[in-house]
């Protein structure tokens, strides 16, 4: 009869159902991503699954924890998704066994395990990953109908040994993102509306991707009508990133593309459901998380438009996790009775 | 190379007297180390450290003449505390210095006691009362347990008594954190 | 109809109200035996006033209320006191506290009592008259009533009482009010009188529309300005800072008295307790018990102080895969030590507790920082935080972090998906603090007393120092004198006094010892070695000390 005491009940609830409902909520997106890309994204997502399970048993059994609890907590297997759905497809095997490896067992393990890591794993994997192997981190795939097209044998055949069907070249099957053309484009001193009228770009930001955001900003409202996420950071995010991104094309249309067009492309969405969203690496009072999403949104522009690469979402992350004790220090909230000097 | 040498000359000279200003504005007054480090120390006055009193003990730890860990009746928190005040490495009991004990307090056998007044004179904190050839007693609520006035009783009528948990010092316990389900 | 305000968070864990409101508050019968401890109420421990074997009358006072903070102890029926002694009482620590045990002689007959009219008598004699009646907050604070009727510096503008009865499961206030809806109304009439208040708000949550009836219907019989409203069902709206919030607006923080800011809050059973107390003289020897949970026939029983948990339990048929008791609700109750242990006054429910009822929690999981908690937090604190810093035993820290606004309401850990018992760390931060703070005080005071006695030791010296020198010079001015007469001095043995007071000692050390061994000290015979190598340690140790003491007495050669 150890530990029985007050509150005696609680809500039916727990972490591995909270981080399957989140799981659960990227599927629209994936959905999407398979529409336009082809079946490649479902390979990578299962190499992470796997090497994320995989590195986080064998990490728990190294620091000798229980295995088990840790496993079916969902947790690794979201951190796999979330870089699964942030590197190319069509890139080799190994780099995302690589980065997931990375983000299990340095980013989230070395740090303390579950609930303890101060960055967020996914995007520290993708950081790695980005700066160590950048060519393999441009290969994206071209959308459907867009190019030559891999069927899921020629794609599965890329990723495991690198050959291509005869005929086709690398440069055929692969292109930069929407965000990375724009940018070498812009340097190219084209003006902003000419280049966006190129097909690529889709309707709003981008043939496919911006179809998949789409996907997750609805993955993202059902987490949000599901309480499990709160409205403080996707909307102080991409209020944000709306406001600057609409203050620069008002004063410079030619070379400030307009808002709407950083909502969907990219990982904004993503960003601002999934992974700002992640509790253990955000702030926890409420005036914390507008500061923290607004700040993230502000850096991912400025990395976006004056940076060397060709999404900020990652390093706006990352910087503004570094940033996460001292928000909740300094944004602590008043306690009841303690709020104005009654008189 | 002179402009910068200036700027950089003159920014040595501007910080340098910001930090002069903080040292004299927000100088920190007093409070010696001693009287920190006989904060700490439980004042049980037992001489269990080898100085005659706590506050001898405090001297001698804030001279660096002594280690952290010579104060039983502190326990491995008053160590602790006293390493991090001294900013020194937390060293567990050991050598000639006793493992702590239960708190207890001195309790005088009233059959016994003949009233000779020596553990009187004992006592670091005038703990007991009584006169000569009368009977002697202890007021439990200031007997720090040092037990310096158990082995001057010439008819050994002082025993301590370990302190039993009641319901008005039982203390709550640190939960049980279990990952896994109990066995 | 009053605007209503809010407080942050809370939650809404299902009520389990209906299972003990289908009957009426049923008389429970005489029990064999009852156990009544002397301390059922914040701050002192009564005073005894009877012995074992002393025969007692219903109502007649076996406990005096003991300085300041205390309240009176009753014998609940007529009887004989059959033991004083310590007994395992309803306490989260199972550990045994003073109590009388009273078997009934079966009569059940009152002690004479009657009671005075409040408008004619002083405020401070219906003050006294509920001190000794043992009056004290009923919804489990078990504060001694007439205290909270003193005057304050503030005037007070609205009494509140306080019928919202958020906790799952408890119906008690629920069926009081129903039932005793006028006694209730003439007991806020009384407090109203003393207290000064202008006017009378009763919260009580819109779950309970029979009761909010019942007491619309009684307060429209008195002259004072009642108010009976509807507050809602939102766990925990009936702490008595929350209620106070949403019934007047008013945040009262923690260690702040609500008085000061114009305002008192009772529970509807104290005020009909009062209204007995001042009307009839009659003391609290029952009270109001919803018994549920894992019991056949839930409801409501009035109670006689003292009685057996069992014995409550038995008669409302529990039910054999019955593992345990739980006096209070399931957010914030106490977990029973034993069936044995008698109703006290704070017990307002006792609900049989199954595996099946109350599965042990899930594993604890690291904290994910979610927040649920401080989005629910009544007292709107950083729930995470406090638990991470009474995790660490960071207590300042927590402190900081305003551990002791926490009410432990349990609304946090009864969100957490990680299963984390919050506030469980909580009292143990709390309790720890507590502890450190009376070690520091004591330790203050053994430093004050030391020091105290040095310089007492070192006055004295310089006093003998001074007397001896002035006695030296009297002797050497004497024996200069004497020198001058050149007269034989006749000698006196001075130590013959010194060893007539050493034979005396020996004497007494003799006559001690022939008496040690007559009675056997328990201390000195038998010593296991290890007391003997304690004894030995101490020694030296004295040794050591007076060797230190006298070098150091000694002052440096140079």
């Amino acid at each position: 009869m150890s530990a029985f005491f007050s509150p005696f009940i609680s809500k039916p609830d727990s972490v591995s159902a909270i981080m399957l409902k989140v799981i659960l909520a990227l599927i629209p997106g994936i959905a999407l991503y398979v529409w336009y890309f082809g079946p490649a994204i479902l390979v990578s997502i299962t190499l992470a699954s796997l090497t994320a399970l995989a590195t986080e048993a064998a990490m728990l059994k190294l620091r000798k924890r229980p295995i088990a609890p840790f496993l079916k907590d969902n947790s690794a297997l979201l951190t796999a998704w979330l870089l699964a759905l942030s590197i190319p497809p069509l890139a080799p095997w190994w780099l995302i066994v690589v980065g997931t490896a990375f983000c299990i067992a340095i980013a989230k393990h070395l740090y303390g395990g579950f609930g303890n890591n101060p960055f967020n794993p996914a995007m520290v994997g993708y950081a790695v990953l980005i700066v160590s192997f950048p060519v393999q981190m441009t290969h994206w795939i071209t959308p459907q109908g867009m190019g030559a097209e891999l069927g899921f044998g020629q794609q599965w055949q890329y990723i495991f040994s690198g050959m291509l069907p005869d005929g086709l070249t690398l440069d055929a099957v692969t292109m930069a993102t929407p965000l990375d053309t724009l940018k070498t484009q812009l340097h190219l001193a084209l003006p902003a509306n000419e280049i966006l009228t190129q097909p690529i770009f889709g309707h709003l930001a981008g043939h496919g991707s911006e179809m998949i955001a789409l996907g997750f900003l609805i993955g993202g409202l059902y987490l949000l009508a599901a309480r499990i996420i709160s409205w403080h950071l996707p909307v102080a995010f991409l209020g944000t990133l709306f406001l600057i991104a609409g203050i620069f094309h008002m004063v410079d249309p030619t070379h400030y593309v307009a808002p709407v067009f950083h909502w969907f492309s990219g990982a904004a969405m993503l960003g601002a459901f999934f992974i700002l969203t992640d509790p253990i690496t955000s702030p926890t009072t409420r005036k914390g998380k507008l500061i923290f999403a607004a700040g993230a949104g502000l850096l991912t522009y400025l990395i976006r438009v004056y940076g060397a690469f060709p999404d900020g979402i990652a390093f706006a992350t990352l910087l503004m996790n570094i940033c996460v004790p001292l928000i909740d220090a300094y944004t602590q909230p008043k306690v009841f009775g303690k709020k104005e000097k009654q008189s | 190379m002179l402009n910068a040498l200036l700027v950089m000359s003159g920014i040595a000279v501007l910080l340098g007297a910001v930090l002069g200003y903080a040292a004299i504005k927000f100088r920190v007054e007093g409070n010696p180390l001693v009287d920190k480090i006989d904060a700490i120390l439980p004042q049980t006055q037992c001489g269990q450290c080898g100085y005659p009193g706590c506050k001898p003990y405090a001297t001698a730890l804030a001279a660096d003449e002594a280690d952290i860990n010579r104060c039983p009746p502190g326990g491995e928190e008053g160590i602790r505390k006293l390493a991090e005040l001294l900013n020194k490495e937390f060293i567990p009991f050991g050598g000639d210095t006793n493992a702590p004990k239960p708190k207890s307090v001195a309790l005088i056998d009233e059959n016994t006691c003949i009233g000779c007044t020596l553990c009187i004179q004992a006592c670091p904190v005038d703990a007991i009362v009584g006169a000569a050839k009368q009977m002697h007693t202890v007021v439990t609520g200031e007997c720090t347990g040092c037990e310096l006035c158990v082995a001057p009783c010439p008819v050994d009528c002082i025993s301590m008594i370990v302190i039993q948990e009641k319901i008005t010092n039982w203390k709550w316990k640190y939960p049980i954190y279990a990952l896994t389900p109990a066995q | 109809m009053t605007t209503l305000f809010k407080f942050h968070g809370g939650v809404h864990p299902p009520t389990h109200k209906a299972e003990s409101t289908r009957t009426p508050i049923a008389q429970m019968p005489l029990p064999k035996k009852l156990v009544i401890p002397f301390h059922q109420h914040v701050g002192n421990i009564a005073k005894p006033q009877v012995r074992a074997g002393d025969h007692v009358l219903k109502g007649q006072i076996i406990g005096l209320p003991e300085d300041g903070i205390s309240s009176a102890v009753h014998a609940s029926t007529s009887g004989t006191i059959t033991e004083i002694g310590m007994q395992v009482v309803a306490h989260a620590s199972g550990l045994p506290d003073l109590c009388a045990t009273l078997v009934p002689d079966g009569k059940d007959e009152w002690i004479a009592h009657s009671g005075i009219d409040f408008r004619v008598a002083t405020h401070a004699d219906v003050r006294q008259m509920l001190r000794l009646a043992g009056v004290v907050g009923l919804g489990g604070a078990v504060f001694p009533s007439d205290l909270k009727l003193r005057p304050g510096t503030h005037k007070i503008d609205t009494l509140i009482l306080n019928g919202a009865e958020c906790e799952p499961y408890i119906t008690c206030d629920d069926m009081l009010m129903r039932e005793r809806a006028d006694e209730i109304i003439r007991g806020a009439e009384i407090m109203r009188w003393v207290l000064g208040a202008d006017t009378i708000l009763v919260g009580i949550e819109d779950n309970k529309p029979e009761a909010i009836a019942a007491m619309q219907v009684a307060a429209q019989t008195s002259s004072d300005n009642i108010q009976v409203i509807a507050v809602p069902t939102l766990y925990p709206g009936g702490g008595a800072k929350q209620l106070i919030r949403v019934l007047t607006g008013i945040e009262v923080a923690a260690g702040v008295r609500s008085t000061e800011k114009g305002v008192q809050c009772f529970n509807v059973a104290t005020a009909q307790s009062i209204y007995r107390a001042v009307q009839f003289g009659e003391p609290l020897v029952s009270r109001i018990v919803t018994v549920t949970g894992n019991v056949s026939d839930a409801q409501n029983l009035e109670v006689l102080i003292g009685t057996p948990v069992s014995d409550v339990v038995a008669y409302a048929g529990v039910l054999p895969d019955t593992d345990s008791y739980i006096m209070g609700g399931p957010m914030m109750g106490l977990p029973l030590p034993a069936a044995s242990v008698s109703i006290v006054k704070a017990a307002n429910c006792i609900i049989a507790s199954s595996p099946k009822l109350f599965p042990p929690a899930p594993p604890a999981m690291p904290c994910i920082r979610c927040t649920r908690c401080a989005e629910v937090c009544p007292a709107e604190l950083q729930p995470q935080d406090l638990y991470w810093f009474a995790k660490a035993r960071e207590f300042g820290k927590a402190q900081e972090f305003s551990l002791f606004d926490c009410i432990e309401c349990g609304a946090c850990s009864y969100v957490c998906p990680s299963h984390i018992p919050l506030v469980q760390y909580y009292r143990f931060a709390k309790s720890e603090i507590w502890a450190r703070e009376s070690e520091k005080n004591a330790s203050d005071a053994a430093r004050e007393r030391f020091e105290f006695r040095e310089h007492r030791i070192e006055r004295e010296k310089r006093e003998k120092a001074e007397k001896l020198a002035a006695k030296e010079q009297a002797a050497l001015a004497a024996k200069q004198e004497a020198a001058k007469i050149s007269a034989a001095p006749t000698e006196t043995p001075a130590s013959a006094p010194i060893d007539e007071k050493q034979a005396k000692i020996q004497a007494a050390i003799e006559h001690a010892k022939q008496q040690a061994a007559a009675i056997k000290p328990k201390n000195t015979e038998q010593l296991t070695p290890q007391q003997m190598a304690e004894i030995a340690d101490i020694e030296a140790r004295r040794a050591r000390i007076h060797e230190l003491a006298k070098s150091e007495a000694e002052p440096p050669r140079e």
